[in-house]
């Protein structure tokens, strides 16, 4: 049986605006993804897609329930600890990209391994094979702004790669892309969950991109409503 | 993190800005300059006062009315030529007493003129002080004793009077009164641009009727060795005591001056240093004030980082580095500053400047760590910041 890769325990996330207004993005969500696995979040816009998302790659804390990732409850975590998790156990990449302006393509990818402490010429050479896998090989030197949004997209998806980690969380990974490359992207991602059994977790409002996940859950208003490859959650929680 | 990534990435930010950086760093650059440069003039005036007290000769006592203190108010003198004899009984040995009364007057030759000191005094500067002669005679006692009209030319009043002539034989008008020249001086530089070389010797006699008084301003004594001097300072004291009851008197020697000054003009370095502590302190300000802008305008940047696994230690880092890299290079922009403008002003003016080891190492020490303890809470500020929360802000 598998492991979990990550898992959520009845966890809320909720914003406090000024003058007191409290928006929940997310209500109550139990949700446990194994290694190895595939599974697209759907829902409609502001439903808490993202949220979930940053909960899960430990971007952020939830305001109630429990999150654990590796086996590690990330509420015990430090803040070194969960530097440490989210640089080697967890690939991010951003709805909106997040790469720095002033750098290239290459340093961008390459910035998750400065902070594992990688000499800069194995740095360099991993990212410059993490930006060839994507199709980029062409793009090294370039910056962020003399890039397309397309190639933006694949270089953040290189940066998520280049750190190899285990769990591989991509907030809209095509949402920028034409068909062709939206596809490519795909086969990579398909590629990792098959070949390295990284375990995928994709936000998408495509279709055609969900029915090529083995697992579907569908968010609205902050709870899931809907999940075709559900483990049960409340029986993991009585189980020893 | 490596810190030398943290050190190129905080080098990158601050090239990306470099004319903020540059404008943040004016403000140490200008305080560590400040520091170097006051400091300089400050330690150079001591030393050059040092070098002239010691320069006027050794076992020396200077007799002046009133006492020398800090703060002390100067008071008339009651010193009359009859003092002069008097020490010499005091001490033994007239010939280790000289005297002086001075005035500022115009001499003139032809048509040149100078406006200098007319120094009236006896037969023993020579003996008492070191004040070579390089051409002719000093002045004599017959000279003092009769009144002559005769001068001691300092070299550059020779040379300004004379020029290329030997002045030796010929007359000067000094106050309207016509001296003749018996002798000049050897060169001995000057002190805070007053030129010692100007100085203009005539017999003290001559002098006081050429002034229009009967005082004298101060006395000096040579000691035979450095042992001799505490008991021939109370003879001295005692012997004035006697003639003028109820008057003060100082008999001090170079050393005690030395000490006097060193501590006036320590005092004023400190001063100056501490005027200059200030604005370096303004910018540290400046530093912390951009810093803080920095971190704001970089916020998502920082989320970024930390959501790629940046610790809070390795954006502390990266910014303290920033931090310590803006002052300490402003440090070294301005111990340049201040060095070179300290060796010009020694060279190119009357000030002397001396430059001590430990002010510049000192302004820089001090400019690093104002770079370090002003950036330390922007810095902490960063490095708390959550991915999220960062990565928001727009
Ligand atoms: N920092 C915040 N402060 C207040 N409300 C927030 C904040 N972040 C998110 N929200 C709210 O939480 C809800 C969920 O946001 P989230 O970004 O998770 O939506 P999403 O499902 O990813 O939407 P989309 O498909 O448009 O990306 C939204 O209603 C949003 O307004
Ligand atoms: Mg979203």
């Amino acid at each position: 049986m598998s492991e979990p890769a990550v898992e959520a325990i009845d966890v809320t996330r909720s914003y406090e605006l000024e003058g007191g207004v409290v928006v929940n993005a997310l209500s109550g969500v139990s949700l446990r993804i194994d290694t190895g696995e595939y599974a697209a979040i759907i829902g409609p816009s502001g439903s808490g897609k993202s949220t979930l998302m940053h909960l899960l790659g430990c971007l952020d804390r939830p305001t109630t329930g429990a999150l654990r990732i590796a086996g590690a409850d990330v509420s015990s975590l430090d803040d070194t600890q969960l530097a440490q998790l989210r640089n080697e156990t967890v690939g991010f990449v951003f709805q909106s990209f997040q790469l720095l302006p002033r750098i290239s393509a290459t340093a961008n990818v390459a910035m998750p391994l400065v902070y594992r402490g990688t000499g800069r010429a194995e740095r360099i050479e991993r990212a410059r094979t993490a930006l060839e896998s994507v199709g980029l090989g062409h793009r090294l030197d370039h910056r962020p702004t003399q890039l397309s949004g397309g190639e933006q997209q694949r270089v953040a998806i290189a940066r998520a790669l280049v750190s190899q980690p285990t769990l591989l969380l991509a907030d809209e990974p095509t949402g920028n892309l034409d068909t062709q490359s939206g596809v490519d992207v795909m086969r990579l991602l398909e590629q990792l969950n098959t070949d390295h059994g990284v375990a995928v977790i994709l936000v998408t409002h495509d279709h055609e991109v969900a029915a090529r996940a083995r697992r579907r859950i569908r968010i609205r208003d902050g709870l899931i409503e809907s999940d075709d490859g559900a483990h049960s959650v409340a029986d993991q929680s009585v189980a020893p | 993190m490596r810190f030398a990534e943290a050190f190129r990435v905080a080098l990158d930010a601050l090239r990306a800005n470099r004319l903020r950086s540059l404008l943040t760093m004016l403000g140490v650059i200008i305080g560590v300059a400040a520091v170097v440069i006051l400091v300089a003039i400050g330690s150079g005036a001591k030393a050059e006062v040092e070098k002239q007290v010691e320069g006027l000769g050794s076992n020396l006592i200077l007799v002046v009315p009133g006492s020398l203190e800090i703060g002390g108010a100067p008071s008339a003198s009651r010193l009359e030529l009859t003092d002069v004899e008097l020490l010499g009984r005091a001490v033994g040995d007239a010939n280790a007493v000289a005297t002086t009364v001075q005035s500022g007057e115009l001499v003139r030759v032809g048509d040149k003129e100078v406006f200098t000191t007319i120094n009236g005094t006896n037969e023993t500067v020579v003996n008492v002080f070191d004040r070579p002669i390089a051409r002719g005679r000093y002045i004599s006692a017959a000279d003092v004793d009769t009144r002559r009209r005769v001068a001691v030319l300092g070299s550059s009043s020779a040379r300004k009077l004379f020029g290329d002539v030997d002045p030796i034989g010929r007359q000067v008008t000094i106050a309207g009164v016509r001296f003749r020249i018996i002798g000049t001086f050897v060169d001995v530089g000057s002190t805070f641009g007053v030129d010692r070389n100007a100085e203009i010797h005539v017999p003290v006699t001559s002098a006081q009727r050429l002034f229009g008084v009967n005082r004298i301003d101060a006395l000096a004594v040579k000691a035979p060795t450095i042992d001799s001097i505490p008991a021939i300072q109370k003879r001295i004291l005692d012997a004035l005591a006697e003639k003028y009851p109820g008057d003060k008197f100082s008999a001090v020697t170079q050393t005690q001056i030395l000490g006097t000054i060193g501590q006036i003009l320590g005092l004023l370095t400190l001063v100056l240093a501490a005027i200059a502590a200030i604005s370096l302190l303004v910018g540290g300000v400046g530093v912390s004030n951009i810093m803080l802008v920095s971190v704001r305008e970089r916020t998502r940047e920082i989320g970024l980082r930390k959501a790629l696994g940046a610790r809070q230690r390795d954006i502390l880092v990266q910014f303290l580095i920033e931090a310590v890299l803006l002052t300490s290079i402003g440090g070294l922009i301005g111990i340049a500053l201040g060095v070179s403008a300290s060796l010009a002003a020694s060279a190119l003016s009357p000030l002397p400047a001396e430059i001590s080891w430990w002010s510049p190492l000192l302004a820089f020490g001090v400019s690093a760590g104002v770079g370090i303890f002003f950036g330390v809470a922007p810095a902490r500020r960063a490095g708390r910041l959550d991915p999220v929360v960062a990565l928001r802000t727009e």
